[in-house]
């Protein structure tokens, strides 16, 4: 039932004192006729409404999470009770820079850690999530072009097998997509990419994660960034798989000019059903005066103290948000960096590749593996092709299944260069016993794709709710309740 | 060191050999020298938890706290029952992913029903989206979603937040979309100015309102004339707060309606995070960005939410969509919901009513003693000059414990009142006021 | 796998039938089956120009975005607004489900024969 139903007249949380001073409104011209239809309810029928449909929900808390691509690791509790701390959330972000000290630490600590990380030279906060940081990103290789004179740099390589945003962020950011097929290994094609940059004036740059979608390091990426600078384009990488490589292969050293990470995927911050993430992004020196936003600095010239300040780049871009981005998601993820340090960082990551490459040798007799890779990095794809020309069992029909087992489907149908699959990415935080009922499921659920496909045609038959009418959603929109 | 790992050593060894591998470092053989990283990472070892909170309370205790607040331009200090947190601390809401597999995630599809619901409410507007980063990209993409083939320029009110200003010009930059500033004459949106940059090529005007200085726009007849010509879109940025007690974008004619929801329920958290609200009306509800939720059944017939309208989006029309907007926020539409649901419609109005009866009543004491104030019709900010330096100003308050309001120049200052100012510590401003 | 013996259709799956200096265009029912449940249209406005081969109109169904090609060049008369409201309308009789009349034509694409068509698809499936 929706809290609009549960609302009964004159209930209500007693949450103001009285107005201390006259009360005054404002004049008619401006007054708010409009009814209001906020719900009124007693604090104790409230309280049981969102634990009710706490109930009807599910994460990382609840049960395995292997969403390809997303990185649903466990979130740890200390993270949520730091940035609690009202010395972080009572801050004003106008407040003067010497009142807000701690605030700029964590801003400066967390970017020289990511820029370690990731071998970049600077990093902003400023970007809300991945897609903003893609935008932001772009940006920056548009605004050193355009620096250059380069005004017909607006063509940005995309290969087949990345994630929608890559495209719709060039587009956002006024440049023009170039697809690159990948090769039979799920790899960039060299010779197309060289067919494609070789001489040509016009290319703005790449985009490109590694490793890549299907769960694979690129053994030939130093040749694709070469290929790439020699014909003047810039590098940008996706940050969405970073969590295989931390402390093992860092983009800077790939040759990539640029970079945005997840710090609700690879540092821990949780997704909060949808957001907020954070999406910071990091350049290397030649672009480091395009930023967005202001950096830390050590020392502020109008003072004699030592303090943080703030400065802005020589030739921002200007601003991508409102202040300083997601601050309170940077603080749990500089919490989390803090754990684990040196050592647990490269530790982490080293864990979420075993993790995937016991869960994919496991799993290879029952589910063929796109590209059938001898090793994956964090995450690995099943290509279900065979099931469903063999049982009528698809991609959908064992993410389906998988619901009445409690356990969240892998991404599916994704990449789009896979036709029937289910990207898993198991993460370094779930134990053996967990992968291997996690496997066990699997397993079952292909048995039962051969001698009772039926059953998962139906499924799940569990959850709170069956299958739903998307089609009928989406051609009569019903988008909020209606008072009468 | 800190870890989150489960698998023992020997379990990690024992997994490796089940899969044919020696060593760990195996499993990262096929990177190539030329890339792979060497030696260690220049960072801290890692450390305990309790090391850990030790030094980040060590750092959140380098700020300072002020329990004494007048200061807003675009972040605002609100009464945040404790219901709120309580909610968005759950562990299953706060870990969750976005609903993809409607099956599992109804909880938290339908407490994104209900915050569309509730937006559209406050607003009068037919369709909201699940939220976007904040009021100041919600401001962006909304100009954006208004660009047509024929329609490239946007006009902007030059009385709206700078900041915001500064994300639609980079928005702007993105697209190459025509940006024109309409100029300000007497703290509000010049009516002629607007006039006369009107044509067949605009695609949208937009206004904030209330405005950067407090003031209320006459937003109506912005509306006509933005309206006089067809193809040009109304978008009113509007704070959700005074929407208690002022006439809804709706009510002035606006086609979207959007800002920054976190006066409703968040805290200000040094800028974020919070979120952005985008509300249209019905004809306009393809051209919004982001995630939308529907309602429909399930195969037995039972009602259910999922998401929909997703062919707007990224994952599907790629470099075709508006926008590439994917995570949102979706933790903080939660807690907007919760709050308003808290406060509810008298709730809501006295909030509302207080911050628009506290800053006419500072105001007022304002001028008692000496400062001149800029506006006439506004809602909870306002504009005071003054002959003494504003530096002088700010220092005297702080040193009390107290944050003044956002200085403009070196003679103006933004004051900004809530619910959260009791009469005492307005007087109080006022008393250390006198003595500067 | 319905068929219509009075239109012409373009090899992108778009038939069209010619009614004097107009053209009437829909896509075929081999096209709607393929992309399943249609749930929205986006159509031209009236007096819009379209192009011989190139994108008039989109349809989306819950999972896809496709483009709807032009087999003439010429300006749009009018709109099957009715589609706007009821997408389904084109999965349930494709070729009733006109999507625009197009009049002032100035050229015509490569259209092939009813005949022609049904075996381009039969080749495709």
């Amino acid at each position: 039932m929706l809290v609009f139903e549960k609302s009964r007249p004159g209930r209500g949380v007693s949450a103001l004192p009285k107005c201390d001073v006259d009360v005054l409104t404002p004049s008619d011209k401006d007054l708010r006729k409009a009814e209001l239809h906020l719900p009124e309810m007693a604090e104790v029928d409230l309280s049981r409404h969102y634990t009710e449909l706490a109930h009807k929900a599910h994460g990382v808390n609840d049960g395995f999470y292997p969403l390809g691509s997303c990185t649903m690791k466990y979130n740890p509790r200390v993270n949520e009770k730091i940035a609690a701390l009202p010395g972080f959330t009572d801050i004003h972000p106008l407040q003067p820079a010497r009142t807000a000290q701690g605030c700029l630490q964590v801003i400066k600590e967390i970017s020289e850690a990511l820029c370690e990380i990731t071998g970049m030279s600077e990093f902003t906060l400023q970007p809300a999530a991945g897609a903003h940081g893609e935008f932001t990103g772009l940006l920056l290789i548009k605004a050193y072009h355009l620096a250059n004179g380069d005004t017909q740099r607006k063509k940005i390589i995309v290969p087949d097998s990345a994630h929608g945003t890559n495209p719709a962020s060039a587009v956002m950011a006024g440049m023009e997509v170039i697809n690159v097929d990948s090769d039979d290994k799920g790899l960039v094609d060299l010779d197309k990419l060289r067919e494609v940059c070789e001489g040509n004036d016009e290319i703005a740059g790449l985009m490109l994660t590694n490793p890549n979608t299907a769960g694979l390091f690129d053994p030939n990426i130093k040749e694709i960034t070469d290929i790439i600078h020699q014909c003047g384009g810039l590098c940008y990488y996706d940050g969405a798989n970073l969590n295989a490589v931390m402390g093992w292969a860092r983009p800077g050293d790939m040759g990539f000019d640029c970079v945005h990470l997840n710090l609700h995927k690879t540092f821990s911050t949780p997704h909060g059903g949808g957001g907020p993430g954070s999406g910071p992004v990091g350049c290397k020196e030649h672009l480091a005066k395009f930023m967005p936003g202001v950096k830390v600095v050590d020392f502020d010239e109008h003072s004699d103290e030592n303090m943080l300040s703030f400065a802005k780049a020589e030739a921002s871009l200007g601003e991508m948000k409102n202040f300083y981005g997601n601050f309170l998601v940077a603080v749990k993820a500089l919490t989390y960096i803090k754990m684990l340090g040196k050592e647990g960082i490269p530790e982490a990551s080293k864990n979420a590749v075993l993790n995937a490459n016991y869960m994919m040798n496991k799993l290879k007799g029952a589910y063929d593996m796109a590209f059938d890779p001898k090793v994956c990095m964090h995450e690995f794809v099943m290509d279900l092709s065979r099931q469903a020309k063999e049982t009528g069992v698809t991609a959908m029909d064992i993410a389906k299944g998988l619901l009445d087992n409690n356990i969240h489907p892998p991404t599916m149908y994704f990449p789009l260069t896979v036709h029937e699959a289910l990207m898993a990415e198991p993460c370094e935080t779930e134990s053996k016993e967990t992968l291997d009922d996690a496997i066990r499921v699997f397993l079952e659920l292909n048995d039962i794709a051969y001698s009772d496909p039926e059953k998962l045609h139906m499924a799940p038959v569990k959850t709170p709710v069956t299958r739903l009418d998307e089609v009928g959603a989406a051609r009569h929109p019903v988008l909020k309740y209606e008072f009468e | 060191m800190g870890t989150f790992v489960p698998n023992t050593k020997e379990q990690q060894l024992e997994m490796l050999r089940e899969i044919g591998y020696e060593k760990l470092d195996d499993l990262f053989a096929h990177i190539p020298d030329d890339v792979k990283f060497q030696g260690e990472l220049d960072l801290p070892a890692g450390m305990s938890e309790m090391e850990v909170a030790a030094e980040m309370q060590k750092i959140a205790d380098k700020n300072v706290i002020y329990q004494s607040i007048f200061r807003g331009a675009g972040a605002y200090k609100h009464y945040i029952p404790a219901i709120v947190g309580s909610v968005i601390s759950n562990e299953t809401l706060q870990t969750a992913y976005t609903p993809y597999q409607a099956e599992i995630s109804q909880g938290v599809l339908q407490s994104i029903f209900e915050y569309q619901t509730m937006i559209c409410d406050l607003t009068g507007m037919d369709v909201s989206n699940a939220s976007v980063y904040d009021g100041a990209t919600a401001a962006g993409e909304a100009v954006a979603m208004c660009r047509e083939r024929k329609q490239n320029k946007a006009l902007i009110s030059g009385a709206i937040q700078p900041s915001v200003m500064k994300v639609i010009e980079t928005y702007c930059f993105g697209n190459e979309m025509e940006l024109e500033v309409i100029e300000v004459k007497d703290g509000k949106t010049d009516l002629d100015d607007l006039k006369a940059k009107m044509s067949d090529e605009i695609a949208c005007v937009y206004i904030q309102h209330p405005n950067y200085f407090g003031n209320l726009e006459d937003a109506a007849e912005i509306g006509e004339i933005a309206h006089s010509f067809k193809k040009c879109k109304y978008i009113m940025g509007v704070n959700p707060i005074s929407l208690g007690i002022l006439k809804t974008p709706r009510e002035y004619g606006a086609d979207f309606a959007v800002g920054e929801g976190q006066p409703l329920g968040l805290p200000i958290a040094f800028g974020g995070p919070y979120l952005g609200f985008m509300a249209s009306v019905d004809s306009m509800k393809r051209k919004l960005p982001g995630r939308i939720v529907g309602q429909t059944v399930d195969h037995n017939g039972k009602t259910g939410y999922v998401l929909t309208l997703q062919a707007r989006e990224q994952h599907i029309r790629r470099e075709k969509a508006s926008s590439n907007i994917c995570s949102n926020q979706a933790l903080c539409a939660l807690a907007v919901g919760v709050y308003l649901a808290a406060m509810g419609n008298q709730g809501i109005r006295d909030v509302a009513t207080q911050c628009y009866s506290k800053a006419h009543y500072m105001a007022k004491r304002m001028e008692e003693i000496g400062f001149t104030v800029e506006n006439k019709d506004y809602f909870h900010e306002f504009v005071t000059t003054s002959e003494t330096d504003i530096h002088v100003i700010l220092k005297a308050l702080s040193n009390e414990g107290i944050l003044g309001g956002q200085p403009l120049d070196l003679h103006r200052i933004l004051w900004c009142c809530t619910e959260m100012n009791s009469k005492a510590d307005i007087d109080r401003v006022i008393d250390i006021l006198k003595e500067v | 796998m319905v068929i219509n013996k009075d239109a012409l259709y373009a090899k992108t799956h778009e038939w069209v039938t010619f009614d004097g200096d107009t053209a009437l265009i829909g896509i075929s029912d081999y096209a709607q089956s393929e992309l399943g449940d249609l749930v929205f249209v986006n159509l031209p406005e009236e007096g819009d120009e379209v192009t011989c081969g190139e994108a008039f109109a989109d349809v989306e169904s819950v999972k896809a975005v496709s483009d709807i090609y032009s087999p003439v060049s010429g300006v749009v008369a009018a709109i099957n607004e009715e589609l706007l409201d009821a997408p389904e309308k084109i999965n349930e009789d494709a070729f009733g489900a006109w999507f625009i009349k197009v009049s002032d034509i100035t050229e015509k694409g490569e259209l092939i024969t009813p005949d022609e068509y049904e075996a381009l698809c039969e080749a495709e499936e």
